[in-house]
């Protein structure tokens, strides 16, 4: 057995139908006729629901129809005959619908046989030109009309209104309808009117759908499970299967002795009871069966259904091996498509490595090393696929085995190709390929550069670590999902990995106008950064920053783009960056050109170099930033915000200017006078209003703290670069923290017709309302620190909302968009080719290749000059 | 333009946008080898840039809508929104319009107007003549007569007059409207009396209702109406919409007047300008939360909800129901549905789209599981 291989298949398509009792009595191995599983040895017994015909469950016993052992035989149906037909809940619907529009006595459909074959080509043409869906609204259309026919236009039949008394019982007219006389109706339905119900005769009658044999699942679908007390716990399938057969079993018994027919119906309910919530364990007015503990039982639509079904967490999603997940940390000091993987994971991660005459020495060398030793190897895999543990005991022994053609499971090492991601995998950027670099520690470290995609930091984040086992899988890995090969994301055409907090700055303050250090300073910071390019720096006693950052830009490199100051300053000279052969002549670099999602400037150079040099300019721009830093401090302080004496009196008075400004809104809103705004009620008007007057206030006193603060302070360096932090946040810290929102307004009551206790009843005023008129450095009153705390509780519970809205919104476009691909004519088409777009796009362009989603033409037409 | 024999040679290679953006940017007096020079230099820039047949578009565009989605917000807070009108933004906009919901939270309307008013010429007038009136809006109370089993209704002269509407007219309205009574002028007041015998006293409670809710005048649907100005003219800015109704009104400018109602301009304009609006109110609301997604990606969106002749929503009920796979429809939402169905109609499932292999374990049909190897064999005999 073991030397054979299987041999793969595609499957190329799945078919759907119905079983007919004979198909199901004919696929079972086996009839199932006692409740009872197992006998006082514990073997299991025959007919009984744990038979060893319908697989094995247990080591060492064989299964008694295709004599595998356990987790070799798939496992096979039994079936059990049922003292009476039971309905088949799921069908239950279809069968309202046979039942209403057939004739009573003959079967037949309630429309006239001249027009069967019109209204069959009408539902073919649906079908054929509108989709299946709707086709079966068409049925339904046409099944509610023919409820109202009462009389058969084939045998003038006089017909009685038949209703579903639910969950499963019939009623005609008063009558109760047994499930006896119902499959005798349905048996009576010709296969030529079963089109009309969008039943194929071919592969379901509607009498099927009663059943008189039910399918017993194999025991391998239902395994039981030992308990640590070597109890046996089973299957709720199993349980219900258990019910069904005792129920049966008894109504068998009560038939064949003749009891009254009463007991005889409450048993048939009892076991249709049994048998409908064997399949569907939440229908509608019917209480679900329960374990002892009172918890339901999960029968075969729960399994199969929801988030925790069958469907959804085992065939959609799977679960692998090779995988590693701990805390990540991050390393500046390793390159962007890198990732650090602590020894203790690398010893475990394996790579199959095929010994081959060529490598031989060089694999002996893993499995002398063991599995304890780094870089050794795990296991060890002969050609007839017999793997062995490599442990310092059998080394020596495996050692000499070794021969060309096996296997072995080598530790991974610098270099190897591994997967990286981050929950939740919101966009391809999230996983991403990224070399192994094994390093000490305990957590897996990243580029802080590759943050951005991943969305990750380090207040205790985690992600894990894939290792591709094949070739296949590693060259695909490797060519499709390699971080350079993300760095320009397809949402917008633009770099998403790029610089981010300290580089930013670092290299702010490097580039700044008038920026200098001597050339010794300069060749110390180039070196610890990895850059060894100096000779690019002029032969001179002081060099400028901007000399400095020329060192990493190569030499025929042109650009010429905008930095932040551009907007609010364009004639300062750093508003313009200009970068003419590799040298930075004007301009200060910033969250504008370096940032991830903004500017040209990581745009071009990965245009014009490649992806894989950006990954080198990444690192240098990083180490560059982060060096500048070092050797020159960067620390934020409590006197970065300070203002001077004029600025805060001059927003002492703008305060007060806008404390009366709200006063008097409040007075003409009390006599009435307020001016109303259209389509506002008064006290809508005058919200708004104050809130326009609050806010006025803070984004002035926002321009009076910016225009103020000494610009060369670490603080307004994060806040003018980008990097952090923005002038609402100076203002914050210094003045004014502003109004508090709740729910989109000002914050209203929390007690009768105030906030707080502390203010007075029908308080309107900007203090009482959560206006916060003083900043984070002088403290708060315990007042509005709580309407702080307040907004702070409404911003989590926004999150908590929205997180699984956005999320459930993201699952239903990547359901309905998941098979939408570009065909070779670069129309875009679903699965089934129907055409979606006849270009994609409108010019068949794919973002990622953009510049932003154009083609940056006016630079084509420059290049050519 | 001089060149213009060589443009044309590049009309079939390149896009027309790309032929006007080099028109742009070149200079005038460029000579025809360096034109031809820099549009074979497009052409290849093009060509490489051009998306990979089996790129998987599909899923980038959601991922492209999905990922920004979690950043967005819920209820956006308007510190300087006073003199706008109130609308929905954000995340649960953005689920509005996917979902293809036919009634929306807030629906607006944009008039533009013909040129003396949209100067601002009587924009008063214009006002009165698109807000919805009801008669509520126009009677200061209603007295009820139990007596002689009537209701009086107090007209608010003040309010006649804004909305220049007259009494007659009201009683006109009224008589076609309210069929069982009869309503007669007495004066300031009108009088409202049943049509035969005498009306019970729930009758007429039930009456003083449903009165303040008759429509009077102006276009029904226009519930608040305002005026702002956009760059040098007028514009009304109208909560609720009603498409058909303000074209027909003289003072409105039909070219550019809109609506962000999807469905009424699907069913007076058709499904191509309903993909548009789709577009652009999708990329309102991406802009307007400050995130930058391409407009492609909204378009392929806009053209999958659109593609089966109707605005469809992307839910069980709309495009995944027009799924062919069996599979895939069962493992979005109510798999035993669509399992049941499958079973009676007796479908197959050919496999052909990307879930069905996932769980199948085979490789999917898009990017790099679509070229197969094709290989020779030797022929048999």
């Amino acid at each position: 057995m073991n030397n054979e291989r299987p041999i793969y298949k595609y499957i190329d398509s799945i078919e759907f139908g119905l079983e007919s009792p004979k198909m199901l009595k004919s696929i079972a191995k086996a009839k199932i006729v006692t409740p009872e599983l197992y006998d006082k040895e514990g073997y299991p017994v025959d007919g009984g629901l744990m038979d060893v015909r319908l697989g094995v469950i247990d080591p060492g016993l064989r299964c008694k129809t295709d004599g595998q052992k356990l987790k070799e035989s798939l496992g096979h149906f039994g079936y059990m005959e049922l003292a009476r037909p039971i309905i088949h809940i799921s069908f239950i619907d279809v069968i309202l619908g046979v039942l209403r529009s057939t004739c009573r006595t003959c079967g037949r459909i309630l429309i006239p046989d001249d027009k069967v074959d019109s209204i069959n080509a009408e539902l073919d043409k649906i079908s054929l030109d509108q989709g299946l869906s709707e086709r079966t609204d068409k049925i339904k259309k046409i099944i509610a009309n023919l409820r109202t026919i009462n009389k058969c236009p084939h045998c003038s039949e006089k017909q009685k209104k038949i209703s579903l008394d639910k969950p499963s019982t019939f009623m005609e007219e008063d009558r109760r309808l047994s499930p006896i006389e119902v499959r005798a109706r349905l048996e009576r339905v010709p296969d030529e009117d079963l089109s009309i119900f969008g039943i194929n005769h071919l592969v379901a009658r509607p009498e099927w759908m009663v059943l008189t044999v039910l399918p017993i699942p194999p025991v391998t679908v239902r395994p039981s499970i030992t308990l640590e007390s070597g109890e046996r716990s089973e299957d709720d399938l199993t349980h219900k299967l258990g019910d069904i057969v005792r129920i049966n079993q008894r109504l068998f018994e009560n038939i064949n002795a003749g009891a009254p027919e009463i007991i005889i119906e409450d048993l048939w309910d009892l076991l249709q009871y049994h048998v409908t919530t064997f399949f569907d364990n939440e229908v509608a007015q019917l209480p679900p069966a329960r374990h002892r503990s009172g918890q339901p039982l999960k029968t075969l639509v729960s399994r199969i259904k929801s988030k925790e079904g069958r469907i959804r967490t085992n065939l959609i999603g799977k679960r692998t091996n090779f995988s590693a997940r701990t805390v990540i940390s991050p390393d500046p000091k390793i390159d962007v498509n890198e990732v650090g993987v602590p020894e203790g994971i690398a010893m475990k991660l394996t790579v199959p490595e095929r010994v081959t005459e060529w490598n031989m020495d060089y694999l002996k060398e893993f499995v002398k090393k063991g599995n304890k030793e780094y870089p050794g190897a795990n296991y060890i895999e002969r050609p007839d696929g017999k793997r062995k543990r490599i442990t310092d005991e059998v080394k020596e022994q495996l050692l000499e085995e070794i021969q060309p053609g096996f296997i072995i499971e080598r530790h991974l090492m610098d270099g190897d190709i591994s997967l990286f991601n981050r929950q939740p995998s919101l966009h391809r950027m999230s996983m991403m390929c990224h070399r192994v670099k094994v390093l000490p520690g305990m957590t897996l470290r990243l580029n802080p550069a590759v943050c951005e995609p991943y969305n990750a930091d380090f207040d205790g984040d985690e992600m894990n670590l894939h290792i591709p086992q094949t070739e296949e899988a590693r060259a695909e890995s490797e060519i499709l999902m390699e971080v350079q090969t993300q760095i320009i994301s397809p949402r917008y055409g633009l770099s998403t990995i790029a610089c981010i907090q300290d580089s930013i700055s670092g290299n702010y303050i490097l580039t700044r106008e008038g920026f200098e250090m001597s050339r010794n300073e300069a060749i110390d910071i180039l070196a610890s950064a990895g850059i060894t390019n100096f000779a690019k720096l002029p032969k001179k006693e002081r060099v400028t920053g901007k000399e400095v950052f020329s060192c990493v830009l190569p030499d025929d490199f042109n650009f010429e783009g905008k930095s932040r100051l551009h907007k609010s300053n364009p004639k300062d000279p750093d508003s313009i960056v200009k970068i003419v052969n590799g040298k930075l002549i004007t301009g200060v670099l910033d969250k504008a050109n370096l940032g991830g999602g903004s500017g040209l400037l990581l745009r071009n150079l990965h245009k014009k170099y490649g992806r894989d040099k950006i990954i080198l300019f990444l690192r240098d721009l990083n180490g560059l930033g982060a060096e500048v830093l070092m050797k020159y401090g960067f620390t934020s302080k409590l006197s970065d915000i300070d203002l001077t004496l004029e600025a805060s009196k001059k927003i002492e008075d703008m305060k007060l200017e806008t404390e009366k400004d709200v006063e008097k809104l409040i007075t003409q809103y009390r006599e009435g006078k307020l001016e109303q705004l259209p389509g506002r009620s008064m006290l809508e008007s005058l919200e708004g209003k104050i809130l326009e007057r609050l806010n006025r206030l803070r984004n002035s006193a926002g321009e009076l703290v910016e225009a103020e603060a000494k610009g060369d302070t670490t603080t307004m360096a994060m806040v003018k670069s980008g990097a952090r932090g923005n002038t609402i946040n100076l203002a914050q810290m210094s003045t004014i923290v502003g109004q508090q929102a709740l729910r989109g307004g000002r914050i209203g009551k929390g007690y009768r017709d105030r906030s707080l206790s502390c203010f007075k009843k029908g308080d309107l005023g900007s203090n009482a309302r959560g206006f916060i008129g003083r900043g984070f450095k002088s403290g708060l009153r315990p007042d509005e620190m709580f309407f702080m705390a307040m907004t702070g509780r409404d911003s989590l519970m926004d999150t908590a909302l929205r997180t699984p809205k956005s999320g459930y919104l993201y699952r239903r476009l990547a359901n309905a968009m998941q098979d939408l691909k570009v065909e070779y004519d670069f129309s875009v088409r679903d699965a089934s080719k129907k055409i979606v777009q006849f270009m994609y796009g409108e010019d068949g362009l794919d973002v990622s290749k953009t510049e932003g989603g154009v083609i940056n033409v006016k630079s084509i037409v420059e290049s050519i000059k | 333009m001089v060149h213009e024999k060589i443009f044309k040679e590049y009309e079939e290679k390149i896009p027309e946008s790309l032929i006007s953006e080099v028109k742009k940017h070149v200079p005038e007096k460029i000579t025809e080898a360096k034109l031809k020079k820099v549009l074979d230099e497009v052409e290849k820039e093009y060509r490489y840039s051009l998306a990979a047949p089996g790129e998987c578009v599909g899923v980038i565009s959601a991922e492209s809508i999905g990922e920004p989605g979690t950043q967005m917000t819920l209820n956006t807070f308007h510190f300087a929104g006073v003199s706008e009108m109130n609308v929905t933004t954000g995340l649960p906009r953005l689920i509005e319009i996917l979902d293809g919901r036919k009634t929306l939270s807030s629906e607006i309307m944009r008039i533009h107007l013909k040129k003396p008013y949209s100067g601002g010429k009587d924009l008063d007038k214009v006002v009165a003549r698109l807000k919805e009136i009801t008669l509520g809006d126009l009677i200061e109370e209603i007295d009820t007569d139990l007596v002689n089993s009537k209701l009086v209704l107090k007209l608010d002269k003040n309010q006649l007059k804004k909305y220049n509407v007259n009494s007659q007219k009201v009683i006109n309205v009224l008589n076609k409207s309210v069929k069982a009574f009869k309503f007669e002028l007495q004066g300031n007041s009108i009088e409202v009396l049943a049509a035969e015998g005498d009306a019970d006293i729930v009758q007429l409670y039930k009456l003083k209702e449903k009165l303040k809710d008759v429509y009077v005048h102006g276009v029904k649907g226009i519930k608040q109406v305002l005026v702002v100005k956009r760059e040098d003219e007028h514009v009304v800015l109208c909560a609720g919409s009603n498409l058909k109704d303000v074209m027909k009104l003289d003072f409105v400018d039909p070219t550019r007047t809109m609506t962000n109602d999807i469905f009424e301009i699907e069913k007076h304009y058709g499904i191509e300008a309903a993909r548009e609006l789709i577009v652009r109110e999708l990329m309102e609301v991406i802009d307007g939360q400050g995130l930058n997604v391409n407009v492609r990606h909204i378009m392929l969106v806009a053209d999958t909800m659109c593609m089966n002749g109707k605005v469809l929503g992307i839910n069980r009920y709309g495009i995944v129901k027009e799924k062919s796979s069996i599979l895939a429809r069962a493992s979005f939402e109510t798999p035993i549905k669509h399992l049941v169905s499958a079973g009676l109609m007796g479908e197959s499932d050919a496999l052909s789209s990307v879930i069905e292999n996932v769980m199948l374990n085979q490789p999917v049909p898009v990017g790099t599981g679509l070229p197969g190897l094709v290989i020779k064999t030797a022929k048999k005999k």
